[in-house]
């Protein structure tokens, strides 16, 4: 347990050797431009978040934890995931940061060094995502959520049976899909960007 | 007018009746859509939240394929789904702009005996309707006018953002152009680009169906009697989830939720099992 002020903890107080002074270029490299070391904390990105309101830090605060080198709080943190890439914080931007890809660029520093939030249900689905078109060339949303729930909690998919059968009576779950041609071309294609 | 269309996932299952109406719609004005042959997923938001390299390869096998059976010259590649279009813009873009993301993909592409030039244009349905067909030809193609209906615009995001090919990224007015040429009222609102979540709904679906609650109050209050849309994940999660959303928040927040072809086509006068109403959860009683 962190040291406390009355109640309140006091955490994200590190030494300047604890933090990681290379985060914010490999951040810079991976999300297309230099532009986070310009971040004059306006708060722009913020204010126009509609998720904001939900995350442990706002996009401003993430901004200013990358360049600090807050690396391990950043990438473990819950925040990156409830991006939900609609990208009105990097229109919204006077500096020009591509904020959207900033969030994409941890998720994926997050997920390549298995340190992002396990138990969450946000990367089990882009994970499960990612699993079904690697498979099949498309997405299908029934082999998706079933992909999902399995990672997930499969109890809770009961909460949606109403609208899986609303969704079959009015013919818009595509059962069997058209397969692709050349699936294995494609399967060919993604082994080889992956390694 | 002839174009290539790329469906993506969505168009073909909840998202049906987006397809129907608007090769309807299209057929009757006499724009013509070929699809893509054999083509594959988009890779969303979550792709490249694993491998962006594996997402831009992807995306662009598609944009290669355009090239393959669109001919010489610029290609006009058609693509109505939110996150299909902005995937394919932004892999577009990014590939003209980064010579080492271009090499690698490239070299993907390379490994399964495929090439991508760079002649493909990414083009959204709003955006042909309006610059290439033109809203003067569209009201002449009215038959019945939509009267007395007050209709809300949802563009949501992506198509509009990060990179503005047509319209505008913070007050898009082209839907509203639109209902307006079908003779009903537009409504204005302070919406209409306020993400839904997307899939939200399902992960964390305390949040996911709370911003919908507040898009779906807000029509409300300002009195709209049908929300357009132009996204299969937005028109997903704004209809599907209204009769959760009453009960969770105790109030009804009941209103039709079609996407912008269905509600042009019944001005056109077509069939309305041709623009799939017979799919929506809420049916639009005025149309």
């Amino acid at each position: 347990m962190s040291s406390t002020i009355s109640n309140m903890p006091v955490l994200n107080i590190k030494r300047e050797a604890e933090l990681d002074k290379n985060f914010a270029k490999t951040i810079a490299k991976l999300a297309h431009g230099e532009q986070i070391y310009g971040c004059i904390q306006c708060g722009n990105c913020s204010s126009t978040c509609p998720l904001s309101p939900y995350m442990d830090y706002t996009p401003r605060k993430i901004i200013a934890m990358v360049k600090a080198g807050f690396r391990e709080e950043v990438l473990t943190n819950k925040t990156i995931w409830l991006c939900a890439s609609c990208y009105s914080c990097t229109v919204e931007c006077p500096k020009g940061i591509k904020i959207t890809d900033v969030m994409y660029a941890l998720k994926r520093e997050a997920i390549q060094n298995k340190i992002y939030p396990k138990r969450f249900t946000i990367p089990a689905m882009s994970k499960a995502f990612y699993d079904t078109v690697k498979s099949t060339g498309r997405s299908n949303e029934v082999a998706l959520l079933m992909r999902y729930y399995m990672r997930t909690n499969i109890f809770s998919a009961l909460s949606y049976v109403g609208v899986g059968l609303k969704l079959l009576k009015t013919g818009r779950l595509a059962i069997i899909e058209k397969q692709m041609k050349r699936k294995q071309d494609f399967k060919k294609m993604l082994k080889d960007s992956e390694n | 007018m002839k174009y290539l269309y790329y469906p993506g996932c969505s168009l073909k299952s909840s998202g049906k009746s987006y397809e129907e109406s608007m090769l309807a719609v299209f057929k009757h004005l006499g724009i013509e859509l070929q699809e893509l042959n054999d083509w594959n997923c988009c890779g969303a938001t979550n792709y490249m939240a694993i491998n962006e390299q594996s997402a831009m390869s992807v995306t662009s096998r598609n944009l290669a394929l355009a090239e393959e059976q669109g001919g010489s010259g610029e290609i006009n590649l058609v693509a109505p789904c939110n996150a299909c279009y902005m995937g394919l813009l932004k892999t577009k873009t990014y590939l003209e702009n980064e010579q080492g993301l271009r090499d690698s993909v490239l070299q993907k592409l390379d490994s399964i005996g495929m090439k991508y030039e760079g002649r493909v244009k990414v083009r959204h349905p709003l955006d042909i309707l309006v610059n290439d067909f033109g809203l003067d030809k569209l009201k002449m193609a009215v038959k019945k006018p939509l009267k007395d209906l007050n209709v809300v615009s949802y563009y949501g995001c992506q198509v509009v953002r990060p990179i503005t090919a047509f319209d505008d990224a913070s007050d898009p007015v082209y839907m509203d152009q639109i209902a307006m040429t079908l003779g009903a009222t537009a409504v204005d609102w302070g919406m209409k680009v306020r993400c839904c979540g997307g899939s939200m709904t399902s992960t964390v679906s305390d949040v996911g169906l709370r911003l919908n609650y507040l898009l779906l109050k807000e029509a409300k209050r300002k009195k709209a009697d049908i929300i357009i849309t132009a996204c299969p994940l937005c028109q997903f999660n704004l209809e599907c989830f209204q009769d959760k959303i009453s009960r969770k928040y105790g109030e009804s927040v009941n209103i039709p939720v079609v996407f912008f072809p269905q509600l042009i086509g019944m001005a056109l006068g077509l069939d309305k099992k041709e623009l799939g109403l017979q799919r929506m959860f809420v049916q639009p009683q005025y149309l």
